[in-house]
């Protein structure tokens, strides 16, 4: 794969992430328990998709066949969307978004922050812009992530049963395929294990303030970041390409 | 040929006129957002965004091509740049004390308590961290007992 290429695979891979958690984000828009919550789950869904746009555009730029951030977006199939199984989970209960939230956005600050000391200036230039939203993002889902747990019985009963459930997504963050393996290689892209050492403290930080057990080591699912998705991601997928997948180029 | 060529400051000037369609007391040179003019070939105006996901990002974009056009200025191009990423210590002086009469309490960087825009206690308390865009938090004054809006550092 020539480096084009490479960083094209790598920032649509980072665009797909931004892309499907924001579009889970925002089926939760007018659901949330409080005002406050639904105008701060609306912005911070507008902030992943914001992200999306500009790694999908600079994925296309390197591509360079002339694909464009729609076509990343709404004209790929399931199986050429290369996010995490985690982002792509369903936002269930509100303790389930949470905790989401928060496994996800403490693995994404870390793999930001090393993204921005990489070689290819692209990358790391919209790694620094995101990394500043990307931060308080995880200050709120954190502070909730407080709540619940800390909260009443039952909440601090359903949260963990939302973070032992999810658990099991955590591991991809952390296994290299040969993507990484090259992005590391070339473009002094993120060490993964390093990242992995930092989650799991911030993690347990987190976990053990809200009062809640960090899950026993287990079977890890895998298979978003070669394409083999969960099969919630066919209805969301279904449901965000639905207009330009009947109308290809339709605008308004 | 006529060869118009125009001076960076006069574009900024014309600029300077561009409010922002989200906190409309605030124009984009006030906001810090526009970071560049280069008219050694036609003019390109360098932008950049306050979010990634700002709404606003194409609407002044567009503001601008259309004041500058106004101006008799047709060759007009944009240049999206991220980096270094926007911050809120870009924002004027005379922006923050714009965004205060406007009734929003300007971003501190400072310890202390957020002061109320209207009555200028320092007996405020926030109300959610979290507010109507993402740039603002939600604050009470216990003196005025008004509601305001605080825009966050960043």
């Amino acid at each position: 794969m020539s480096d084009n290429l490479l960083m094209a695979a790598y920032a649509s891979r980072l665009g797909d992430n931004a892309l499907v958690l924001g579009q889970r984000m925002i089926e939760l828009v007018a659901a949330s328990p409080e005002l406050e919550e639904e105008l701060a789950n609306a912005n911070f869904s507008l902030d992943y998709i914001g992200q999306a746009r500009m790694f999908y555009t600079y994925a296309g730029k390197c591509e360079g066949v002339g694909r464009d951030e729609d076509d990343f977006a709404f004209l790929r199939p399931e199986h050429e969307y290369r996010n995490l199984l985690l982002v792509e989970q369903p936002n269930g209960h509100f303790g389930d978004s949470t905790v989401r939230q928060v496994l996800f956005e403490s693995w994404y600050l870390h793999l930001l922050e090393a993204l921005t000391r990489c070689s290819d200036e692209g990358i790391s230039e919209i790694a620094a812009r995101a990394i500043k939203e990307v931060r308080y993002h995880l200050r709120h889902s954190s502070q909730w992530l407080l709540r619940l747990g800390d909260g009443t019985e039952e909440s601090h009963r359903r949260v963990q049963q939302s973070l032992d459930n999810l658990w099991k997504f955590t591991g991809e963050m952390f296994s290299p395929d040969d993507l990484d393996d090259e992005m590391r290689a070339i473009f002094n892209g993120p060490h993964l294990e390093i990242i992995e050492a930092q989650w799991r403290e911030d993690v347990r930080a987190i976990v053990e303030q809200a009062t809640l057990k960090m899950p026993d080591n287990q079977w890890m699912a895998s298979g978003g970041k070669q394409g083999r998705h969960t099969e919630h991601f066919g209805y969301l997928l279904a449901e965000m390409q639905h207009l330009q997948q009947t109308y290809p180029g339709a605008t308004w | 040929m006529v060869e118009t060529s125009y001076k960076s400051e006069q574009i900024f000037e014309w600029l300077s006129e561009v409010a922002d369609p989200e906190i409309p007391v605030l124009t984009i040179t006030d906001l810090g957002i526009v970071r560049d003019v280069d008219c050694s070939d036609g003019v390109t105006v360098s932008l950049t965004p306050t979010y990634s996901g700002c709404p606003a990002t194409e609407v002044i974009e567009a503001s601008v091509v259309a004041a500058l056009e106004e101006q008799g200025v047709s060759d007009v191009r944009i240049r999206r740049v991220l980096s270094p990423p926007w911050t809120t210590d870009w924002i004027s002086q005379e922006g923050r004390d714009k965004l205060r009469i406007y009734g929003i309490a300007p971003p501190e960087r400072r310890e202390g308590p957020i002061v109320c825009p209207r009555c200028e206690s320092g007996q405020t308390e926030r109300v959610s961290e979290f507010g109507s865009t993402a740039c603002k938090a939600a604050y009470r004054c216990r003196d005025c007992l008004e509601p305001f809006e605080y825009f966050k550092c960043l």
